[in-house]
């Protein structure tokens, strides 16, 4: 096979308009023949959040590579360069964790089991006793197995009673799930991949798709070869291989300034609004707001989007055309929108077009407000980030009290007094010793995290004692007290749902290493050594298994937006993927909204404040069944350049490499396509400072640095770009500030001031 | 209308002190980004509103008669360190805002009586956003009351 990490996307099987896209079969084995392997066993890939379905290859107890499955709804056999060489090789690194460690005289020496389980315990009991609940938080993942956040989510919010849960997918999707809920009533992607064949227009918002989710891409790439092909428009400050597409299909590409998106999404809105592009007998059944909308974007004309945003207003005028007259629009919205200033309220407009439009639950007709990590759906969905478990309102008394008979505690036990704590709350709170016992799991927030120095100080610091759970000893494991190895995909059994609701079952393939344990073991060993007591004093968590945990999940989501009744692990066994709820492809087919006051899974927010609406509030728009059309006014980026710091400093991914490289960069071959950490710099601005290709860099920001060669590339003029999946000197987030979203808390990495200084020398 | 005039003086002098306070708080919690821009923001809504007063002070004179003196709140210039003193601090922001609020109220209804559309408008449009400076507090004291009352030290 060609090498992918070139030929990134495959070779093309073009897709005509309104066709099944065809299947090619994707393998990678490393040193064995296909009719050499043992056994083929069935998972899906958790690389990305695209949730691509694959077998795993094992020869002789070890996992050896992987091979797309052909009839899986999501990719059909393909798979990308991350999953096939990024897979597998990782399980078998010399450097895993085999035993648990604990901190003696500074440093971490080898135990056992009983003896770190036993530190984490006293510290637990006693911080426990001595200040109560609060004095405990938990920061996940995206990348663990539904079974393993809801077991968390139980102890946590059960057990102890603390409301300092979160997850790193408050980094990568929390604006998703927040956009879903202000909008619509309830998270939950409304589209399905399958729209990418019906569609006749896609707009990609802040989504790098063809270097974040490469099999999607390559699915749109064969619908772009393919007769009918849709028209593309790009929103993106860089001039990506998106940007490209939107030239050749007639489309057009916006590339507003870091930090100005809401400003482009309320002109086009006020231009959809302007030539009367709306389903008005829809909009006035289906939704509430209109003419708050109307005055909310009555400012955004053409030529302020054009002033505000430096785009063209003659292309915000094509684009909104392109929305206003195509007859099935899909859009897809990630960390360009996500990670910015502004970001619900961006993420909001985007979903108002689909509204005022009616284009939502039909096929080629749709919103996906992506997830950046496989599993970040059951982060949310199970509760064991800042949201109530099963896509509950944890203001509603009603919902409260339905968990608490599930879980048979007092509703009291359970957090709900008020909105959860995120993660850079978690943070502030384990500076100050307020939180004393900081556990984490499967993350490595001392290199993912904005103003990664003050994180280090906060994870080395006397004041908290941090647990971790991983893979590998990460720059966060090195600083913890206790360190727990964990099991990772493939050598333990659990679900996962992608970014269209597709469930995949991900078996186990092989042994863990050494003493490694999978996630869920460890959660039930540390409740089995509390003592986590229901009311009546029997075991809080009575699962043991995989399945059993899930069995307990598919209850708590019963009745629920994301209800999991019916998918069963045979089901999943047999059929491969299955979309919840259910038999339903989209979401949203009849226009009846998750909104009703006694249903939905949030009140709303003031997108500008984060000032949360009340019940009454709620009750008071008589939304019932209607979506939201929520807007807010652009306001200047936090950080504006000025004449020390004269350029904006923007992170973002590469295609080779995913979140921190715990897995992608023990995988020889995607460590050589992307080996270390470069800038980007536009050729004007490199000029500007004499600054040549290749060049070494420093690029300094209020808040710290960053070393790495100069790329000349196509960022825009004014902009300074860098991927933030680095540790050590070319480290991104050195640079970026503790801001977040007033709504979703997701933190601003996208905008800072910075300045460029050339280094000699080099 | 010397009353009208008392109260239209008053808005100002509120909002002048709640943007002052806003600002100062602000600064005192810079630490928690939060804060710092959310204060930072609601301050420039205050500036906004005198701003769009300015021309009603004009018409109607900003008169400074003794009575509603006692109503005159004094700004928060020292704000209060740690997790409690920023409750303490929300909670001061909150009586600020709703002097502010009931002012506009007061005007509200006096333009109503003197059809001038003008500063109605401006009533309902300030009253507005002094509603969401409010809800804002709230928030944010839900927020950091249970872990400020309970677990710091
Ligand atoms: S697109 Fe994502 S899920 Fe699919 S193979 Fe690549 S990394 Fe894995």
């Amino acid at each position: 096979m060609a090498d992918r990490t070139v030929h990134v996307w495959g070779a093309r099987t073009p897709t005509a308009r309104g066709s099944a896209w065809p299947e090619r079969v994707d393998v990678h084995l490393d040193g064995v023949r296909e009719d050499e392997v043992d056994r083929w066993v069935g998972a899906a890939c958790v690389l990305c959040s695209n949730g691509c379905g694959c077998e795993i290859a094992v020869k002789d107890g070890r996992m050896v590579g992987v091979r797309g499955r052909a009839a899986d709804r999501v990719n059909r056999g393909r798979l990308g360069p991350k999953g096939l060489y990024g897979s597998t090789p990782w399980a078998s690194s010399p450097d895993r964790l085999t035993t648990p460690l604990v901190r003696e005289d500074g440093r971490l020496v080898e135990t056992d089991w009983d003896t770190a389980m036993g530190r984490i315990v006293e510290r637990s009991r006693a911080l426990l006793d001595e200040k109560g609940p609060l004095s405990h938080g938990f920061y996940t993942s995206g990348q663990l197995f539904l079974e393993e956040y809801y077991t968390l989510a139980v102890i946590g919010k059960a057990g102890l009673g603390t409301p300092h849960m979160d997850g790193n997918t408050r980094l990568c999707t929390a604006t998703a799930g927040a956009s879903l809920k202000e909008s619509f009533g309830a998270d939950g992607q409304p589209a399905s991949y399958d729209d990418i064949e019906q569609c006749d227009a896609l707009f990609l918002f802040g989504h790098n798709m063809p270097e974040t989710q490469t099999v999607l891409w390559a699915r749109i790439l064969d619908r772009i070869e393919g007769s009918e092909p849709p028209r593309v428009v790009c929103v993106d400050p860089r001039r990506t291989e998106v940007a490209v597409a939107a030239g050749r299909t007639g489309g057009v590409h916006l590339a507003p300034r870091v930090g100005t998106n809401l400003a482009l999404m309320n002109a086009l809105t006020r231009e959809l609004l302007a030539h009367e592009w709306l389903d008005a007998d829809w909009v006035e059944a289906h939704t509430v707001g209109l003419e708050e909308l109307r005055a909310t974007v009555e400012p955004y004309t053409p030529e302020e989007a054009a002033r505000t945003c430096g785009v063209d207003a003659d292309d915000v005028r094509r684009a909104a055309r392109i929305f206003g007259e195509s007859g099935a629009v899909l859009s897809t919205v990630l960390q360009g929108f996500y990670q910015s200033h502004q970001a619900t309220a961006a993420a909001c407009g985007v979903n108002n077009l689909h509204l005022l439009r009616g284009m939502l639950g039909r096929p080629g007709c749709g919103v996906l407000q992506m997830n950046g990590q496989p599993t970040a759906q059951n982060t949310r969905e199970t509760g064991a980030d800042g949201d109530l478990t099963g896509f509950r309102n944890w203001e509603n008394a009603a919902h409260v009290e339905e968990l608490a008979r599930l879980w048979n505690v007092d509703p009291m036990t359970i957090p709900h007094w008020a909105p959860p704590t995120h993660a850079m709350q978690i943070f502030g709170y384990a500076e100050t010793g307020s939180i004393g016992l900081l556990w984490i799991s499967a993350t490595n927030p001392a290199v993912s995290m904005p103003e990664s120095p003050r994180i280090r100080r906060i994870l080395g610091g006397d004041q908290c004692f941090v647990v971790v759970q991983d893979l590998f000893l990460t720059e966060t494991a090195a600083l913890a007290d206790v360190v727990l190895p964990a099991a990772g995909w493939g050598e333990k059994t659990g679900t996962f749902t992608n970014a269209d609701r597709t469930v995949h079952l991900a078996e186990k393939a092989v042994d863990p290493p050494g003493e490694a344990r999978s996630d869920l073991d460890i959660f039930l060993t540390y409740a089995d050594a509390m003592g986590l007591t229901d009311r009546d004093g029997s075991p809080l968590v009575g699962w043991r298994t995989p399945e059993e945990a899930y069995d307990a999940w598919v209850e708590a989501s019963r009745g629920r937006p994301c209800d999991y009744s019916g998918i069963t692990y045979d089901l999943l066994r047999e059929r491969g993927a299955v979309q919840w709820p259910l038999g339903t492809t989209r979401l949203y087919a009849d226009a009846e909204f998750p909104t009703s006051t006694d249903y939905c899974e949030d009140y709303g927010h003031d997108l500008a404040t984060g000032a949360t609406t009340t019940e009454q509030q709620h009750r008071a728009t008589a939304a019932a069944g209607r979506a939201f059309l929520k807007a807010a006014a652009y306001s200047p980026p936090h950080e504006e350049p000025s004449e020390d710091y004269p350029l904006i400093f923007t992170t973002g991914r590469v295609v080779h490499q995913f979140h921190t490289r715990t897995k992608t960069g023990r995988s020889r071959r995607l460590h050589h396509a992307a080996p270390d950490p470069w800038v980007e710099l536009s050729e004007a601005d490199a000029r500007a400072l004499g600054i040549a290709d290749g060049q070494r860099v420093r690029v300094e920001s209020p808040r710290g640095s960053l070393e790495a060669p100069a790329r000349i590339g196509p960022v825009t003029e004014g902009a300074v770009f860098a991927p933030f999946h680095y540790a050590g000197a070319g480290q991104a987030n050195e640079l970026t500030m503790t801001v977040w979203d007033p709504v979703s808390k997701q933190p601003t990495f996208k905008t800072a001031a910075c300045r460029v200084v050339p280094l000699e020398g080099d | 209308m010397p009353h009208l005039a008392t109260y239209v003086g008053l808005a100002d002098h509120s909002e002048q002190t709640l943007a002052d306070s806003l600002r100062a708080v602000a600064d005192g919690h810079a630490h928690l980004a939060d804060v710092f821009h959310t204060c930072s923001q609601l301050a420039g809504w205050s500036d906004d509103h005198r701003e769009r007063l300015a021309p009603v002070v004009r018409r109607y004179g900003e008169e400074d008669v003794a009575e509603p003196e006692r109503l005159r709140a004094d700004a928060l210039e020292y704000p209060r360190e740690g997790e409690v003193g920023l409750l303490r601090d929300l909670q001061d922001l909150h009586l600020l805002a709703t002097l502010v609020h009931t002012t506009w109220t007061v005007i509200a209804q006096g333009a109503q009586g003197l059809r001038d559309e003008e500063l109605l408008e401006i009533a309902r449009h300030c009253d507005a956003e002094t509603s969401r400076q409010i809800s804002w507090f709230e928030t944010r004291l839900k927020v950091a009351a249970p872990q400020a009352l309970i677990v710091t030290p």
